[in-house]
């Protein structure tokens, strides 16, 4: 028989304003194996958690339950108290009448009798609990790096300076990710390539970080402290180990029409290919949806000409096989597509831009060669329209794909471009149109100011309606001047749509073999938005950059940095401790049907032949599900699948839950 | 009739929500019949939220949108304000005891072009 503790939390007036938690102390003093209860402000104070040790040690209690928040908030702070005063932690129930009821009712007597039901049902679980022992499990010190763009490099970078060895893997034949395709950056305009490149280089010398580049995650199993990753190294067409990056191939090569993704598609490539001059690692890739001899098997120039036979046509993809203790999402994001916007007419006319391209347009490596020039006839041009918020700060039933949030970098790159064009260009008008300014960063506001005072940006609160393109070439910019309340129709040459930017679509997949959560709009999520926003909810996941939102260079590297801290906090560990919580089968009841196999997220789960006695003295051979401890994670998916009732979950075994059922119903 | 009322029946017969709108004025970059409105699609949506509808219904902005449905496509929060003057435009007509079309003005209006259909369903619909 158990003898089982009762205290009830005011959580101040959280749960006391609704709930009468003295009546629900004193209802629940009557139930079966109570020898104490009693309440108080703050259960999880200090004050409130040496009341529950004194009545442990006092009363001799074999079980305690607290009726206060969601286990999820201070399950753990209560079975630390239950420890320290001998009790094994897994004694410890928790009743939640905070967010499950005092928060969600309003009528007191109602919400006491709930508090009081609730309390009922995790004193009958109490009844039925046993001591349960965590294990260990040990932590593989390597950590694995999912995207090689500023996020994942300064991630990388901080965690071999923390002496962990570090693998990066890239799905571009270069790491550098979007920071490369910028010019300037804001707020102090430096070169975009000039501070990225150096630790883009630091990343390919450090003898800690192993880049997989032209790579791309396969699958991924185990835990944390323990995930056994597979990454395809997708085929280049050329040996990494030879090809010396001489780029004689790049300029011999006959298939010269490929759109160049670099420049966004404004100029072409030849089919093999290195992306920019400072890619890390500067190794040339063949595109074999364009390379003749992998099409058709008619050419074979780069092998004849690679001096240092690197070019080898039948590479094959292949697959290597890795374990990490930590892993870092870092995926990063991309401009949404506009080809519904209509109204801006960006599938219409070359001269309506996107603002990344805009950014191509003006870098000294892009197709112009950094001069501001008009997609459509090379003319430079003397009226620039820039457009906020498009497909940002959308409602929930948009059609044309526009995001609900605020894209947050926009408002600070059209700040930039417009006042790099005016700085360059002075004889050029520059509109920006804007529905709000936001600027919330150090330095930010007096960026924008500036563009507006010392540049004289126009900029104008409004939206632009549409976008016609004229017989002339020029594009008509009918927009709403909202402060004058007038209609204006402005004469452009060139528009650029700062288009809002969304997750990149290999985060979604990644997240399901991570088993990591997302929101509606595919962002990772974080395990708490304001204390523990580097983690995700899976234990052994980070996350770093605009996967998790979207962030300017200055966050992103500051998230980047606070992953790195969290994974090498993980790394420095020999053992982690496991949760005792674990799936279990019981032999005799299993009939090896493998549904609990099928359902289990971690695999977990397998299963052996065994040799049973049976009557007679017979013995027969069984098919019998099994689980690894180290890794079932505890969700309890195979106990509510498996058809016989073999299947069971330590500490929410199916008679607990039973009771817990039992004791609401009655 | 208490300004309240006015524009509860406005909010009813659009069903649109004006305070979904976070005055972007795409909907007024967007119109074609700007020029000769008094009040501007912004307007519409803001004004109904303030309640002042009588002003709306005074001006001649309602019969100025040709209902071309730009700012209902066009705008980012589905705030729909052609339906909010379509609405302010059916509370005027619904007036009881306003007579928008008196027979004694429709010597002046005849021209050989006017379908004479259209001048009995202009009665049916004005004049009560």
């Amino acid at each position: 028989m158990q003898r089982i503790g009762v205290f009830v939390c005011h959580c101040g007036t959280n749960i006391a304003g609704t709930v009468d938690v003295k009546a629900v102390a004193e209802a629940l003093k009557n139930e079966q194996g109570v020898v104490f209860s009693t309440e108080y402000q703050y259960m999880c104070s200090e004050a409130g958690q040496s009341i529950i040790k004194n009545a442990i040690k006092e009363h001799k209690l074999t079980g305690v339950v607290v009726c206060s928040c969601s286990p999820r908030m201070h399950e753990a702070t209560f079975r630390k108290t239950a420890s320290s005063a001998g009790l094994n932690p897994y004694m410890v129930e928790i009743a939640n009448i905070r967010e499950q009821c005092s928060w969600i009712h309003k009528d007191m007597e109602k919400a006491t009798e709930k508090a009081i039901i609730l309390g009922r049902a995790a004193i009958a679980k109490v009844h039925l609990n046993a001591p349960l022992t965590a294990g260990e499990s040990p932590v593989v010190k390597r950590a694995l790096v999912i995207g090689g763009g500023i996020a994942g490099i300064q991630t990388a970078l901080d965690i071999a300076d923390a002496g962990f060895e570090v693998d990066i893997v890239e799905k571009k034949p270069t790491i550098g990710g979007k920071m490369t395709q910028l010019d300037k950056t804001f707020p102090t305009l430096d070169c975009a390539a000039c501070i990225l490149t150096p630790k883009m280089v630091d990343c390919a010398q450090n003898e800690k970080i192993k880049i997989y580049s032209y790579s791309e995650v396969e699958s991924v199993s185990g835990f944390v402290g323990n995930f056994s990753v597979k990454i395809r190294k997708k085929a280049r067409y050329v040996d990494e180990t030879k090809c010396t990056g001489c780029g004689l191939c790049t300029e011999k090569c006959p298939m010269k029409k490929v759109p160049n993704e670099f420049n966004l598609g404004m100029n072409n490539r030849s089919a093999i290919y290195i992306p920019f001059a400072q890619a890390v690692p500067k190794i040339a890739t063949i595109d074999p949806d364009h390379c003749n001899m992998l099409k058709n098997g008619k050419c074979g120039v780069c092998a004849k000409i690679c001096t240092a036979g690197a070019i080898n046509y039948k590479q094959e993809d292949e697959i290597v096989e890795e374990k990490y203790g930590a892993i870092i999402a870092a995926t990063g994001y991309n401009p949404i597509n506009l080809d519904k916007y209509d109204e801006f007419a960006y599938s219409q006319s070359k001269d309506v831009i996107t603002s990344l391209e805009f950014e191509r347009l003006t870098n000294a490596a892009g197709p112009t060669s950094g001069k501001l020039l008009r997609p459509s006839d090379g003319v430079h041009p003397h009226t620039i329209v820039f457009v906020q918020c498009v497909g940002s700060r959308c409602g929930a039933e948009d059609s044309k794909g526009g995001k609900s949030y605020c894209s947050k970098i926009c408002c600070m790159y059209t700040a930039k471009h417009a006042m790099l064009t005016r700085e360059k260009y002075p004889d050029t008008d520059v509109y920006v149109f804007y529905i709000d300014v936001r600027t919330p960063g150090k330095n930010f506001d007096e960026f924008y100011r500036r563009a507006a005072e010392e540049y004289g940006v126009h900029y104008i609160k409004g939206m632009v309606g549409k976008v016609m393109p004229q017989a002339d070439g020029k594009l008509l910019v009918q927009g709403s001047d909202l402060i004058a309340g007038e209609q204006l129709k402005i004469n452009a040459d060139l528009v650029v749509l700062a288009a809002a930017i969304e997750p990149d679509k290999s985060a979604r997949p990644l997240a399901t073999m991570l088993t990591a959560s997302m929101d509606t709009n595919d962002f990772f999520t974080e395990a708490h938005p304001k204390l523990r926003p580097v983690e995700s909810p899976t234990a052994g996941i980070f996350l770093s950059g605009a996967c998790q939102g979207p962030k300017d260079i200055p966050e992103t590297v500051s998230q980047a940095s606070a992953a790195a801290a969290k994974a090498i906090g993980l790394l420095c560990k020999d053992k982690l401790t496991c949760n005792p919580c674990v799936a279990h089968s019981d032999e005799m009841m299993c009939n090896g049907c493998s549904q609990c196999e099928k359902v289990c997220p971690y695999g977990a789960i397998s299963y052996e032949d065994k040799e049973f006695r049976m009557p007679n003295r017979t013995t027969a051979i069984r098919r019998v599900a099994k689980v690894n401890p180290a890794v079932c994670q505890g969700c309890g998916a195979c106990t509510v699948t498996c058809p016989s009732g073999a299947m069971d979950l330590n500490g929410f075994s199916n008679r607990q839950i039973m009771a817990e059922v039992d004791a609401i119903c009655r | 009739m208490p300004s309240e009322t006015l524009k509860e029946q406005v909010i009813r017969i659009s069903g649109v929500n004006p305070l979904k709108c976070m005055r972007c004025g795409k909907c007024s970059g967007s119109c074609p019949s700007y020029e000769d409105m008094e009040y501007h699609p912004h307007q519409f949506a803001y004004m109904v939220e303030k309640g002042e509808i009588e002003k709306l219904m005074n001006s001649d902005s309602i019969y100025k949108c040709l209902t071309c449905f730009a700012c209902v496509e066009r705008c980012p929060r589905n705030v729909e304000p052609a339906k909010l003057v379509e609405a302010v435009r059916l509370v005027k007509i619904r007036q009881q005891g306003a007579n928008h079309l008196k027979a004694e003005s429709i010597p002046e209006k005849l021209d050989a072009e006017l379908p004479q259909q259209a001048i009995v369903s202009a009665f049916r619909k004005y004049s009560k």
